[in-house]
């Protein structure tokens, strides 16, 4: 099993989702990430899923999960890059994403976290 | 086949290769087209019954042209295929004055024959038509979606037609294309060309402006008439937290000012615009 590498920047944490994920890469990926999130004390996490071509019903709620997750320890998640093709395929399937903010590319995701930031702090 | 059929089949064609000269003027007289045509779709046609095989791409090739070329002279395709038709009544004729049962039985072979090239006919008129009905749609589909940039960061679709699973599909992906492409924050799908939206349509535009919005843009509908609102309401459609504005340049002004950008002045007269950051 592949395991996706989680960076950091400042208190933001950066997914770069590079492989094709399957269910099990995508638990893993869930529970590293609470655990760095807790370790780091990271403001806002950004999943960049600019690489990802295929997704389905299973990666489509793991945005929605690790938002819920992430915000319960205090952290914005944005998901930033996503193709248009991928966008048409969750709409089709019923997912609307509610509760994960989302951003054209990595910079305008950056931009939005510390638009938060600052709004709160 | 039997061989009494293989006889009666060969007597027929035998009367068709021995009379070319009269069966030929018969045909023109009683089909009004020109002799030229006639006679090189009658060679094609000898030779393909004259060959075993019974090859008769030659024949139909010949035909198809026939069709075109009639079609483009305001000619019916009905009139097409009763001008093939009208080689059985000039065959019959030669095998009336023949008398034998076999000449006979063999006609009803060759009448079916000619049916089938005659209904070839119709069918070639019919693949041109829905050929030119296709490139027509796709045409039409590549006209009506363009993405318009209106400011730095903000695109306009303005549809113009009626909406359907095909069009939003393409509209769809074109505008969040362009939104990738050009790195835009907003966009603005205007449906003042629309004639009507029900149900249907309304789905397909909530389903474009999630999928915007999943991509990390935020999307305005504008050009929203009295009538239009009217039966919105009365379908009991929820755009929900969706942001509709009656006009274009509403949408605009709203898009200006969700990216940032200032409007000063008195709207009415002059517009100036600054943007607030880079």
């Amino acid at each position: 099993m592949e395991r996706v590498p989680i960076l950091k920047l400042g208190d933001i944490l950066i997914v770069s989702i590079q492989i094709d994920l399957d269910d099990q890469s995508v638990l893993a990926l869930q529970e590293d990430l609470a655990d760095r999130v807790v370790s780091t004390g990271a403001r806002g996490v950004i999943i960049d899923i600019t690489a990802v071509e295929i997704v389905d019903s299973f990666i489509g709620r793991m945005f929605s999960t690790i938002a819920a997750i992430t915000r319960m320890l205090d952290a914005e998640t944005v998901v930033v890059g996503m193709r248009p093709a991928v966008a048409i395929t969750l709409v089709e399937l019923g997912l609307s994403l509610g509760g994960v903010r989302t951003a054209l590319n990595l910079e305008k995701g950056v931009a939005m976290l510390e638009h938060v930031r600052d709004g709160a702090g | 086949m039997t061989v009494p059929a293989e006889a009666a089949r060969r007597r027929i064609v035998e009367l068709f290769l021995s009379s070319e000269e009269s069966l030929l003027r018969r045909w023109t007289q009683l089909s009004g087209a020109s002799p030229d045509d006639l006679r090189d779709l009658y060679q094609a046609l000898r030779t393909a019954l004259s060959s075993d095989a019974g090859d008769f791409a030659d024949v139909r090739g010949l035909l198809a042209e026939l069709s075109r070329a009639r079609v483009r002279q305001g000619h019916t395709p009905s009139d097409t295929a009763r001008l093939v038709f009208s080689l059985k009544e000039a065959l019959y004729e030669a095998a009336e004055a023949d008398g034998g049962p076999e000449a006979l039985r063999g006609f009803v072979w060759f009448s079916r024959l000619v049916d089938d090239l005659g209904l070839f006919t119709f069918e070639t008129y019919t693949a041109a038509r829905e050929r030119i009905i296709l490139d027509q749609a796709e045409q039409l589909l590549e006209l009506s979606t363009p993405v318009v940039k209106l400011w730095e960061g903000i695109v306009a679709v303005p549809l113009v037609g009626t909406l359907d699973s095909a069009r939003t599909q393409v509209v769809m992906e074109k505008l969040l294309q362009t939104l990738v492409d050009t790195g835009s924050e907003h966009a603005v799908i205007d449906i003042t060309g629309v004639p009507a939206v029900d149900t249907q349509v309304a789905q397909h535009l909530l389903k474009t402006v999630v999928a915007a919005r999943l991509m990390g843009a935020e999307c305005v509908i504008s050009g929203i008439r009295p009538q239009i609102a009217h039966t919105i309401v009365t379908l009991g459609i929820e755009f929900g937290d969706i942001v509709t504005k009656a006009s274009l340049a509403d949408a605009l002004s709203y898009a200006l000012r969700r990216s940032g950008v200032e409007i000063t002045g008195a709207a009415k007269t002059r517009v100036a615009v600054r943007a607030e950051r880079a």
